[in-house]
């Protein structure tokens, strides 16, 4: 192979000025990491809400909750990227749109939405999954003591949900950080859009990606001891997990 | 609102965003989707009873492909491939590898990861009893893997193999970024050229969806199906 190897290159200031290749890996991995804790908040609050409606009694609630389920997974998150960035300020009413498209850091703020709507959608079928995996017996004994609907789901369904589907929520976890690579196509500096950067300007295309899947495999690692850290801590002595 | 979406910007498109996009992302799709199959059994099998030295490989393969975000596996083997293939070969210089090659062996590689999962989970479920009873009547290990478990793997996983498969469909909208004619990038560089990024992405988001349903509308048939064999 003819290749010039050069490891160096990170310490070298980068064309952009004010700094090396290295803080350019920085400064991405910063927005990897922004995007993906807000987009998972959104996650978790939206799917955790989708997937109590999905639960409910109420048909009409149920078939409203599939539908959002439906819509968000069956359309690839590139598109749904696509949509909310290009397409929702054409749509809106003028000034709406015009306001939304002199926002500055509007591919951040597209990317934590999309991003976070379309993982609200899996986390949401996860934790239906979990509430329905849970004994019958468990909402009818909640009941029956005279709680009402929201306080069996509150006190008895919910947390019991929660530990059931902790396992499936940590690769969830994973996917939002993978996935906020994606945003890259609608220009947010993310650590893989950085990384391709620098292979822009140095043509170090192969050192630059090492230290972008190093770092990708460093914090999907710290994320996951940190579900594991969390399963442990909330598991109830004799309940679920063997 | 929707007052200037124009349909005939959509009509005119028609035949380029099927005949080229939907084609390419299809046929990618089903290569990929073959490929990924033989190589992620392939994993499973070593995984399971290929020596330790080659289990390990083998799942050090699959975790740091399921850890990495595909859009950086895309780049990474639409630039490493040229030198693969320079050093192969023995060429002066780093081959000239197409968008389309380079996407179909990164997916073949990607999904084999994700693959590989899905048959050791399906092969380990399979009684063992049935492994051995087939080495009883003298099978060799391969045969008993061939003629029994492996067909019964197949059928049990169908579902959840052609769930993966809906992902990949999707997944391959990735290609966005190195810029080839897929679905998506047919319909962003009619978009583009026609200024007509409503219609074209709405339209696209469409096609997308009613695809992704209608396939996973026929999975959940197939699976109450499959479900009553065992």
């Amino acid at each position: 192979m003819n290749y010039h190897w050069n490891w160096g290159i990170f310490w070298d200031a980068s064309p952009e000025g004010g700094g090396t290749y290295a803080d350019m890996l920085v400064s991405g991995l910063r927005i990897t990491l922004a995007v993906s804790v807000l987009a998972w908040v959104i996650a978790l609050g939206m799917g955790s809400a989708v997937g109590v409606l999905r639960s409910l009694p109420n048909p009409w609630l149920r078939r409203l909750a599939n539908t959002y389920i439906e819509l968000l997974r069956n359309v690839p998150l590139l598109v749904q990227l696509f949509l909310w960035y290009f397409v929702l300020p054409e749509v809106v009413p003028e000034a709406w749109g015009d306001w939304l498209k002199s926002l500055r850091d509007a591919p951040f703020y597209t990317a934590v939405i999309g991003l976070g709507l379309f993982m609200s959608a899996r986390v949401a079928v996860q934790i239906a999954t979990g509430i329905a995996a849970l004994p019958r017996g468990q909402m009818a004994a909640g009941l029956a003591l005279g709680f009402t609907l929201p306080q069996t789901y509150r006190y008895v369904i919910l947390p019991n949900a929660f530990r059931v589907v902790l396992p499936p929520l940590t690769s969830e976890t994973i996917n939002t950080i993978k996935n906020s690579s994606v945003a890259l196509t609608i220009g947010l500096a993310e650590l893989t859009a950085r990384a391709r950067a620098i292979q822009e300007f140095s043509f170090q295309v192969f050192e630059a990606f090492t230290a972008a899947t190093l770092i990708y495999l460093a914090i999907n690692t710290i994320a996951t001891v940190l579900m594991r850290l969390l399963e442990r801590r909330m598991r109830v002595p004799g309940y679920g997990a063997k | 609102m929707f007052a200037h979406f124009d349909f005939q910007a959509i009509v005119h498109a028609l035949p380029y965003l099927f005949e080229q996009g939907l084609v390419f992302t299809l046929t990618l799709t089903i290569l990929s989707a073959i490929g990924g199959l033989i190589l992620g059994t392939a994993l499973a099998l070593v995984r399971i009873g290929g020596g330790p030295v080659l289990a390990t490989i083998a799942t050090g393969y699959v975790n740091l492909m399921r850890t990495l975000p595909l859009v950086l596996v895309i780049f990474w083997f639409y630039f490493m491939v040229p030198y693969i293939g320079q050093w192969l070969l023995h060429a002066p210089r780093p081959i000239k590898v197409g968008g389309f090659s380079s996407a179909l062996l990164t997916f073949v590689m990607f999904e084999a990861a994700y693959f590989s999962e899905i048959m050791r989970g399906g092969i380990q479920s399979v009684a063992r009893g049935q492994y051995a009873a087939g080495l009883a009547l003298g099978m060799t290990g391969a045969q008993a893997m061939r003629y029994i478990v492996l067909p019964q793997v197949l059928r049990t996983m169908l579902p959840v193999l052609l769930t993966q498969t809906i992902v990949l469909f999707q997944d391959t909208s990735l290609v966005y970024v190195l810029s080839l004619t897929d679905f998506l990038g047919a319909a962003s560089k009619i978009a583009q050229r026609d200024g007509r990024l409503v219609e074209m992405y709405c339209f696209a988001a469409l096609v997308y969806f009613a695809i992704c349903f209608l396939a996973s509308l026929a999975v959940r048939r197939l699976q109450s199906r499959v479900a009553i064999i065992r």
